[in-house]
């Protein structure tokens, strides 16, 4: 008895050598008083448990000992992974399609390898509630906007070369699924000069459009109830839909693989100082320069504060709640600190149908002027439908639940009605997702906020940041990096217009 | 709560200074390591050359494809498009022959070719075979001014993909017909780009590896092309590979 006892002390003490102190004092502060009792205690009188104890002990102790040895990656303390870097000179908040193109587009304009050093903040690692990977994944060029048909065009041409932006060496190429189908809008006596006036923009902004008459319309796409329609036009070229998790991807690997930090963690809080600064009236401003960055390490009470010289806000539907923390919004009424980053969530939803003898491989994205959407999906007769719902009745945005009443009450008929062999469809599933919203004019903000000397925005796309996010990164990349836009001209899309009230809304048809 | 944090944090750097130390311990073992975990240890600190160099490879590769196809403008200035157009064909040792003559215009093997066809100033082209040639989307623009283009293959084209027959709207009031077989690039979301040339006759789609389903496909683009008779061959038909691969389709759909 006594020579067993000697041996399990040794055990004992061998297994505390090697265990870490700091480890144990960790143990410690999790279980307290029970685990010190254990440590504490020798041998039991039950051999059985013994020998099953002393075997698992040994196992623990040789596992340890290899992985102290030297060459290994073990360490005495669990590092939590993804932790934050405690400096960074780019920090961008939100790992959307927004955030990893920024990320990927100030790499590839860096001048030294390794010359800025970039951290991806992203709260969710799943996307479960990410508008990019909700979205219906369409790109268009039938804007009235300039800004906008030139970011589509621009980001059409990155997608066709996108093996060459974002190739990785030895990794298989980037298929998008990118279907070359147009996107079909039907017009209405009453908007049909609009689209008139649309389509001469597009032509001269060099998107490849036509305009069809209703007899057109019948021709080609003889499941069309043209009823009420009076012009439409169809996009020949560069527009479609793809899969917005591929792009993600691509963009994310080739960024990670320039040597973007990604961390998962979510920003709760700034650092940062305050200035005050006196306009021409003699009115005082506050200033803000962010200092650091406070990041919220996901499951547990553990942050990093993160040292930063400038901050990226691409946090997509949930934007504002950043401005938020730096006070913009909750000055006086009637100053530029009082007016708040109009971006919200707004919930849309998305209804997947069956319909076995619906329109077939040259079905369009068609938007009719009653704003109800729909577009093939795969070749087994299944279709995506959605349209967004009236001011008035803009659904609860706590949670992404679908209400299926409002395909039954809005979004049948008017499908129906349209397209008439979709009265009979099966409805096989439904998903919900939050734009960007931009309350103001629905367009995406570019730019840097006034008050905030170093967080640039690129934020409330409102259902068309997906097609737009390659140029829009390329372009926040410029202004960080170049101090101003290089490519494409989109001063126009920053934030004089918010704080002026002036909304440079798109002449839609819908 | 606070104060364990802190503490946690404090090991962190310590904790780098411990693997920084195990590392120089470790490094003063004595035998020097045999040649080939040498040629790899050394192989892995030029890491990024390699990597350049590679990538340099595959760059010079595009950029002459890229050159090949560029934008004919200056002969167009010159000559106007029509002979731009033959002079690009020419120079990718293509093929063509004019409106209303039965008389083709080839490059050789070796690229040479008769400089006869300058003298057809101003006639368009109606025939172009740019089968295994180096075509792709930017060079497409050079022929862009073709509204007589009745035919045209491009059999074996590695740069033709679904956005080059996007492009093909260009031609879409006149082109009846069109090879695209055994291009490696071309999938099914491309072939929905077929539907704007509503005046094609005959179309040949054989051999086209990147498309799933081919039996559905052919079935899709016969309704959607009426018209059009289309060569589908080289397809392994076989019923149950065909109804496996619907099934998936399906899943797809439901996603
Ligand atoms: C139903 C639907 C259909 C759509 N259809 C189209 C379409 O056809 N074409 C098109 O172009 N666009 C479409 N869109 C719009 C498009 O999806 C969005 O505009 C685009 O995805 C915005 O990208 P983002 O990266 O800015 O936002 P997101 O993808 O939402 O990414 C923002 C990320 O930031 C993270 N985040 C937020 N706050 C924090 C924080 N404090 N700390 C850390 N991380 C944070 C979030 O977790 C999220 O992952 C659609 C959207 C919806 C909802």
């Amino acid at each position: 008895m006594s020579t067993w006892r000697r041996l399990h002390v040794k055990v004992r003490t061998a297994h505390g050598l090697l265990t870490s102190r700091w480890e144990t004092q960790q143990r410690t502060w999790q279980y307290g008083h029970l685990a010190l009792c254990q440590n504490l205690s020798t041998g039991r009188p039950l051999r059985n448990d013994f020998f099953k104890d002393l075997e698992a002990q040994l196992a623990a102790m040789r596992k340890k000992a290899s992985d102290a040895l030297p060459g290994s990656s073990w360490s005495p303390l669990e590092i939590t992974p993804n932790l934050p870097p405690e400096r960074a000179d780019i920090v961008i908040v939100g790992g959307g399609v927004m955030g990893w193109s920024i990320a990927y587009w100030l790499k590839q304009k860096e001048r030294v390898r390794g010359g800025v050093k970039v951290v991806v903040v992203e709260k969710d690692p799943k996307y479960s509630q990410a508008s990019t990977v909700l979205s219906a994944g369409g790109i268009r060029q039938q804007f009235s906007l300039p800004e906008n048909i030139h970011l589509s065009l621009a980001s059409a041409d990155f997608m066709r070369n996108i093996n060459e932006h974002l190739g990785v060496l030895n990794e298989d190429p980037i298929d998008l699924q990118f279907n070359q189908s147009g996107y079909l809008f039907l017009a209405s006596e009453e908007v049909a000069h609009i689209m008139e006036e649309n389509y001469s923009t597009q032509r001269y902004a060099g998107a490849k459009v036509s305009l069809l008459s209703p007899t057109q319309v019948k021709e080609k796409f003889p499941w069309i109830n043209t009823d009420g329609v009076v012009l439409a036009s169809y996009g020949l070229e560069n527009e479609g839909w793809f899969d917005p998790w591929t792009l993600l991807n691509a963009f994310k690997r080739k960024a990670i693989s320039m040597g973007v930090i990604q961390c998962s963690g979510e920003v709760t809080d700034f650092k940062y100082t305050t200035n005050v600064m006196s306009t021409a009236d003699g009115d005082d401003v506050d200033l803000r320069r962010i200092r650091s960055v406070k990041v919220q390490m996901p499951n547990s009470l553990e942050y990093q504060p993160v040292e930063c010289a400038i901050v990226v806000n691409a946090a997509g539907a949930f934007s504002a709640k950043l401005t938020a923390m730096l006070g913009i919004g909750l000055g006086p009424k009637d100053s530029i600190a009082g007016i708040p980053l109009p971006v919200e969530p707004r919930k849309r939803y998305v209804y997947v149908v069956h319909c076995p003898d619906g329109p077939g491989l040259d079905s369009p994205f068609l938007i009719d002027y009653s704003g109800v959407y729909f577009r093939r999906e795969g070749l087994g007769g299944n279709y995506i439908v959605g349209r967004s719902p009236e001011e008035a009745e803009e659904p609860d945005t706590s949670n992404l639940e679908v209400d299926h009443q409002f395909f039954e009450d809005r979004v049948w008929p008017s499908l129906a009605s349209r397209v008439p062999v979709f009265e009979k469809l099966k409805v096989k599933s439904a998903w919900a997702g939050f734009y960007d919203y931009n309350t103001l004019d629905q367009n995406g903000i570019i730019g840097m906020h006034p008050l905030i000397n170093n967080m640039y925005f690129a934020t409330g796309f409102s259902g068309h940041g997906l097609q737009h996010s390659p140029a829009v990164g390329r372009s926040v990349a410029e202004l960080i990096l170049d101090g101003n836009f290089k490519t494409l001209d989109l001063s126009g899309l920053g934030f004089r217009r918010i704080l002026a009230k002036e909304p440079m809304l798109e002449r839609n048809i819908v | 709560m606070l104060v364990p944090f802190m503490s946690l944090q404090r090991c962190c750097q310590r904790s780098a200074l411990l693997i920084a130390a195990r590392r120089q311990w470790s490094s003063s073992s004595v035998s020097p390591p045999p040649l080939h975990t040498r040629l790899l240890l050394f192989l892995t600190q030029r890491f990024y050359d390699v990597e350049m160099l590679l990538s340099w490879g595959s760059q010079l590769r595009r950029r002459g494809i890229q050159k090949k196809n560029a934008y004919y403008g200056y002969t167009q200035k010159l000559y106007g498009s029509d002979i731009a157009a033959a002079y690009y064909i020419l120079s990718l040792k293509g093929g063509f022959r004019y409106v209303g003559q039965s008389e083709w215009f080839r490059a050789n093997q070796r690229g040479k070719f008769n400089w006869d066809f300058l003298k057809h100033k101003d006639t368009p082209l109606e025939e172009v075979n740019m089968s295994y040639t180096v075509i792709n989307y930017t060079g497409l623009g050079n022929l862009e001014g073709q509204k007589a283009l009745r035919t045209l293959s491009l059999r074996g084209c590695p740069e033709v993909d679904d956005w080059f027959l996007a492009r093909l709207h260009i031609f879409q009031d006149s082109l009846e017909e069109l090879d695209i077989s055994h291009c490696p690039r071309i999938t099914t979301a491309g072939l929905a780009a077929l539907r704007n040339l509503k005046g094609l006759r005959r179309l040949d789609v054989s051999s086209l590896p990147g498309i799933s389903s081919p039996g559905l496909v052919v079935i899709l683009l016969e309704e959607m092309l009426p018209q059009c008779q289309i060569n589908a061959t080289g397809y392994d038909h076989s019923l149950r590979q065909e109804r496996g691969e619907r099934t998936e389709e399906h899943m797809e759909g439901q996603r």
